[in-house]
């Protein structure tokens, strides 16, 4: 076995690399010319000076945050306790956390809409009133839409990291210290999770910040469509936060290879 | 959650599926209520009643051939991105690329697979728009105009060429521990029995990772089947994909009858959950050689 890299090698790496730095350099080139003849960082100024910006911007990462907790407070009680109780709902549970790649935002939202869109009621028993008529209600459905598609990812990265570790002996060993259900959780089990939920809140992050279709047609005031509204109207200044979009996509990835030594591959859907 | 240990004496009843109400119930609300409304109203007319229209309203036109303009792009680019990130997996494994190469081309290929939407589809018109950074440069350097070959950004092959920038990179995350799964005692083993290099893929290397390979391009294809915020971002509603007919039906733009739409996505989360299938079937298979 030759042990230097043949020709073919170094050709499709060269074409795989290209593709991912043209689009981003010329993105980036383009965020420089907004005033004309020269290059310069205008298009950034005037694109961080809206305050709509600073609205949607702060407002998604809101919205993230809330998901992330949401989707925490939801997935490592579960996946503990499938852990260690209910190992035979394994698959079940599973199962479900997998059913976000079957069913596209788009698809998602539409249901959502046409679910909560007026009172929910199975059977003529009225269940919730329609939940999309007050803006915290429409805020609270979005933040749950979001938690769905963070799932997958979640799920995993949190049940990798209790299979990791031993979490019958430790639940066990700290009961018989007398510690309740929710200090083995918070103080045992959370802390040894750390690294691997970590890396599902980032990419949580990095998957709801630059979010177009949910937020779209809940009609949302968040960062996603707000970009699609400035690439119809303002391209250097669309160009400056794609290009803001895409540091913080690489912040969040950069983070987690950081954390993670392993390789864990954040696997995505398209949007 | 107050409950004992096991070591207490065994009760008739476990109240241990208690710990799991809060995501049943969740996933009930927020997955099942909402795909069950859809798929019950595609078996509906606008008074509630009974009706196989909508499904028979799927086959009428254009919304077959908005299916299989999606079908034809997810193909396309899971063929093409399946290939790409399969030579591209190959190359920073067995290929003898210099090492530091890998843990650089695996982050971006993290941020590249996760970098889809808007931003994607603008990235792409400021390179390869009009007046984009690509095309003035072919222009300014080359002499050679793109846009009077007939090229265009906003159709079939622009947009399959963005859809690319989010599918080789997954494949590409995806084929390289599957290639690294490749055990060295086969190819030594080959190699004392005389095979070439070439016979050994062929004969052990592909057919190993043949599963992994299609499960892989099965989810490439769902996930630019599934995609909207590019297509849209990028064509702004041109191309007549099917994601793009729904969310026009959904805006209320174009067809009378909003239970097709139900049915729509019906057939949608029925073609996604075939590929999905696929891939965790062959998956399984791959696992029983590699890992």
């Amino acid at each position: 076995m030759s042990q230097r890299a043949g020709w073919f090698a170094w050709l499709i790496f060269m074409i795989g690399a290209l593709y991912f730095i043209l689009p981003l350099f010329g993105t980036f080139v383009f965020s420089l010319q907004k005033v004309r003849g020269s290059l310069g960082f205008s298009a950034y100024e005037a694109a961080f000076a809206n305050p709509d910006f600073l609205r949607t911007f702060l407002f998604s990462s809101l919205i993230a945050a809330l998901t992330i907790v949401t989707s925490l407070a939801l997935i490592v009680p579960t996946a503990f306790w499938v852990n260690l109780r209910m190992p035979r709902w394994r698959g079940v549970v599973e199962f479900i956390t997998l059913l976000p790649f079957v069913i596209p935002a788009i698809v998602l939202v539409f249901g959502i809409i046409r679910t909560f869109g007026k009172p929910v009621t199975i059977f003529g028993i009225p269940l919730l009133p329609s939940l999309l008529n007050t803006e915290l209600s429409t805020n609270i459905v979005l933040i749950a839409a979001y938690t769905v598609l963070s799932l997958p990812y979640m799920y995993r990265a949190t049940d990798n990291g209790l299979r990791a570790m031993d979490v019958r002996t430790l639940a066990e060993a700290a009961q018989s210290l007398g510690a309740s259900w929710f200090t083995v959780l918070m103080r045992v089990i959370l802390p040894n999770l750390r690294t691997a939920l970590l890396s599902g809140a980032l990419l949580t992050f990095a998957i709801v910040i630059g979010e177009y279709t949910i937020a779209a047609f809940l009609a949302r005031p968040m960062f996603g469509p707000y970009l699609q509204l400035q690439v119809r109207n303002r391209a250097y200044e669309a160009a400056a936060l794609t290009i803001v979009a895409f540091a913080l996509t690489w912040l969040a990835m950069g983070v987690i290879d950081l954390i993670t030594r392993q390789r864990a591959t954040p696997v995505t859907g398209g949007r | 959650m107050a409950t004992t240990l096991p070591a207490a004496p065994r009760r008739r009843f476990s109240w241990n599926w208690l710990g799991l109400v809060p995501f049943f119930v969740f996933s009930f609300l927020f997955i099942f209520l909402p795909s069950a409304s859809l798929f019950v109203d595609s078996f509906q007319n606008q008074n509630g009643q009974f009706t196989l229209d909508n499904i028979a309203g799927l086959f009428e036109p254009p919304i077959p051939a908005s299916y299989l303009l999606s079908v034809q792009i997810s193909l396309t680019t899971a063929l093409m991105g399946g290939l790409l990130g399969f030579f591209m997996a190959y190359a920073l494994t067995v290929g003898n690329l210099p090492r530091w190469l890998r843990p650089i081309t695996l982050t971006f290929a993290g941020v590249a697979s996760n970098f889809a939407g808007v931003p994607l589809a603008f990235a792409f018109i400021a390179t390869l728009g009009q007046v984009g950074f690509l095309t003035v440069l072919l222009r300014n350097a080359f002499g050679w105009n793109l846009y009077t070959t007939g090229f265009s950004l906003y159709s079939f092959l622009g947009l399959s060429l963005a859809y690319m920038y989010f599918q080789f990179p997954l494949m590409l995350l995806i084929m390289i521990p599957a290639i690294e799964g490749l055990k060295r005692e086969w190819r030594e083993a080959a190699e004392n029995l005389g095979a070439s290099t070439a016979q050994y893929w062929l004969r052990v290397g592909l057919p190993v990772l043949m599963p992994s390979l299609l499960g892989t391009m099965l989810l490439l294809f769902g996930n630019a089947f599934g995609a909207y915020a590019t297509a849209y971002g990028l064509t702004g509603g041109n191309l007549q994909l099917i994601t793009i007919q729904l969310g026009a039906q959904m805006r209320g733009d174009v067809l009378r009858n909003p239970n097709l739409g139900y049915a729509m996505a019906l057939g949608m989360v029925v073609i996604m959950a075939v590929c999905i299938s696929g891939y965790i079937w062959l998956q399984r298979l791959s696992e029983r050689w590699l890992k």
